[in-house]
């Protein structure tokens, strides 16, 4: 140990000008790293947010189309018990709906689709006429359906087919449009819980991480590091975790969607051919793990800067 | 409180509890002249610890005020104290050394943390690690120290900055004699370069090591001052109160 006089800095060098960061920050703190659980907690929670996500915006794209489908569209009901009368009616029904300047297009329901559609319930011997069953006109309005315009309709038709009744197509499916949008208000409120059970299980290993680290930050702290220097070493930990997580997330989530998405297409529903996903919604579930990175980081960094104010 | 522009640290009526207990630190009032070296005494459990807390700004006193360059600490911002605290050199008792990185990066840790580039540091770092004569040791790890050298370590980091002010708590405590006079001269050395020392120890053969140094003495919380050097506005008559 020499007694001569002890090296000095240059000027430039004391005052300091970069910032305190990157793998030698890192490595100040190597148990801030929330390894462990951590990366396959924060997988978990991507796969299911992904998943939900998903769902969705499945349900939004099924009703979207459904509604677009439906759009302009109503149905002539002749609830006539009488084969010969039903299909005078239906005629007449016909030739007002063709000549009318609101209606764009109509389309006679043929008798064999009717009996195809109820075969399920009725059997295939419906000829027989046990059930009487009604003849069905789709109507296609120019515009929107509006109740003032299915009035309008109904009494025109009513003096001279009295046992017509026309309804908007999307009244049938109220029931089903309302289950579709409780199911996205149930995904969003999954991916908010989900959320929300990210940012606790980080704020907990962030606690961790910090009480395993405190006799160095109190070092870092007296050295007179800032608050952000040391909170940049917790949020880059934790960034590094959830990465690695959001990608393993990603990748389970995007299988399950696939395998659920072919074995919805396999049952061959028009409906559900609607909740296909667009490249607009394939953007939003891969921005799923960023947010979760995103979330991490910040709940890491807030956890950090809550406990730092603590000391002096 | 209007200090002279020469004072490095002035206590003011300080008083400092933990809890509702009784002081620890009752009506302390001293000032600290750039240059000077101080030693601050006391038995075990007088206070020296928590007075050299204040020091260091890892504590703000529960009562009085306290100016450190210039500055009312009382009333300032937490989130200025960091480039307060970076003028100040600290030697825990304890040494505080971070485990897990070699002697080079915990000497390198003060630079490293002010924002001086790796390239920059690499120099100073081991000019600083030969002044205290562990060259040949800067890859190895504290566990693998000597008390002694940890001790090195420790001042080497806590000057590498080229503090104004140097704390240290109990330097020679864990060390022998010999060391421990070795370490005196080290503070010697930076004292020499205008670096204000403080240095808390409870061994009364170590005072007279450094005949040129000041006394603060504590008993039981309160300040006593044998020399009349640390009182604000300084006794006439009190030697080296004109030191700068």
């Amino acid at each position: 140990m020499s007694m001569k006089k002890p090296p000095t800095l240059g000027r430039k060098i004391a005052r300091g000008f970069t910032r305190f960061g990157g793998e030698r920050a890192a490595q100040l703190l190597p148990e801030a790293r929330l390894a462990g659980p951590m990366p396959w907690v924060i997988a978990i929670m991507v796969t299911l947010v992904v998943v939900a996500t998903a769902g969705g915006l499945a349900m939004r794209n099924i009703a979207e189309t459904a509604r677009a489908e439906l759009a302009g569209g109503a149905t002539v009901q002749v609830l006539e018990a009488l084969p010969q009368e039903r299909e005078r009616q239906a005629q007449v029904v016909e030739a007002m709906l063709g000549s009318d300047p609101m209606v764009a297009s109509i389309r006679r329901v043929p008798d064999e689709e009717l009996d195809a559609l109820l075969e399920p319930w009725l059997g295939a011997d419906s000829e027989s006429q046990a059930v009487p069953v009604p003849a069905l006109i789709d109507v296609r309005l120019r515009g929107e359906v509006t109740q003032a315009a299915l009035d309008d309709l109904q009494a025109r038709i009513a003096t001279r087919a009295p046992d017509a009744r026309i309804d908007a197509q999307a009244s049938w499916l109220a029931p089903v449009f309302g289950a579709l949008t409780s199911m996205q208000y149930l995904a969003l409120g999954l991916v908010m819980l989900l959320s929300l059970t990210s940012a606790a299980a980080v704020w907990l290993a962030a606690r961790s991480a910090l009480g395993t680290n405190r006799g160095t930050i109190e070092v870092v702290h007296m050295l007179g590091g800032t608050d952000s220097q040391i909170a940049r070493i917790f949020e880059r930990s934790i960034g590094f975790d959830a990465t690695m997580g959001g990608a393993v997330g990603l990748t389970l989530g995007l299988g399950a969607i696939l395998l659920l998405g072919r074995q919805f297409a396999a049952l061959g529903s028009g409906m559900v051919a609607g909740g296909a996903l667009g490249w607009l919604d394939w953007v939003i579930i891969a921005a799923v793990p960023l947010a979760a990175v995103a979330l991490a980081m910040l709940t890491a960094r807030l956890t950090v800067l809550s406990a730092l104010r603590r000391m002096l | 409180m209007n200090a002279p522009d020469n004072e490095v640290v002035t206590f003011d009526n300080v008083g400092l509890r933990y809890g509702p207990d009784r002081e620890v630190l009752s009506d302390v009032s001293f000032t600290l002249f750039p240059g000077s070296f101080y030693f601050l005494t006391g038995a075990s459990g007088a206070g020296k610890t928590s007075l050299l807390r204040l020091l260091y700004l890892a504590q703000r006193p529960s009562r009085g005020a306290i100016r450190m360059f210039g500055t009312d600490l009382i009333t300032m911002a937490r989130k200025k104290l960091p480039a307060y605290r970076r003028r100040i050199g600290v030697v825990f008792q304890d040494f505080r050394l971070v485990p897990h990185l070699s002697a080079f990066d915990n000497v390198a840790l003060p630079l490293r943390v002010s924002g001086v580039r790796e390239e920059d540091l690499r120099k100073p770092v081991a000019d600083m690690l030969d002044w205290v004569g562990l060259s040949h040791r800067s890859e190895d790890r504290p566990a693998t120290l000597s008390g002694g050298e940890q001790q090195r370590v420790a001042i080497a980091r806590a000057v590498i900055g080229r503090p104004d002010v140097l704390v240290a708590d109990e330097p020679t405590g864990n060390v022998d004699p010999e060391m421990a006079l070795k370490l005196l001269r080290l503070f010697e050395a930076l004292n020499r370069l205008g670096t204000t020392v403080v240095v808390a120890t409870h061994d009364v053969h170590l005072l007279r090591k450094v005949p040129e140094s000041l006394i603060m003495r504590l008993d039981k919380g309160r300040l006593s001052d044998p020399t009349g050097a640390l009182r604000y506005p300084p006794r006439p008559d009190a030697p080296r109160e004109t030191r700068t």
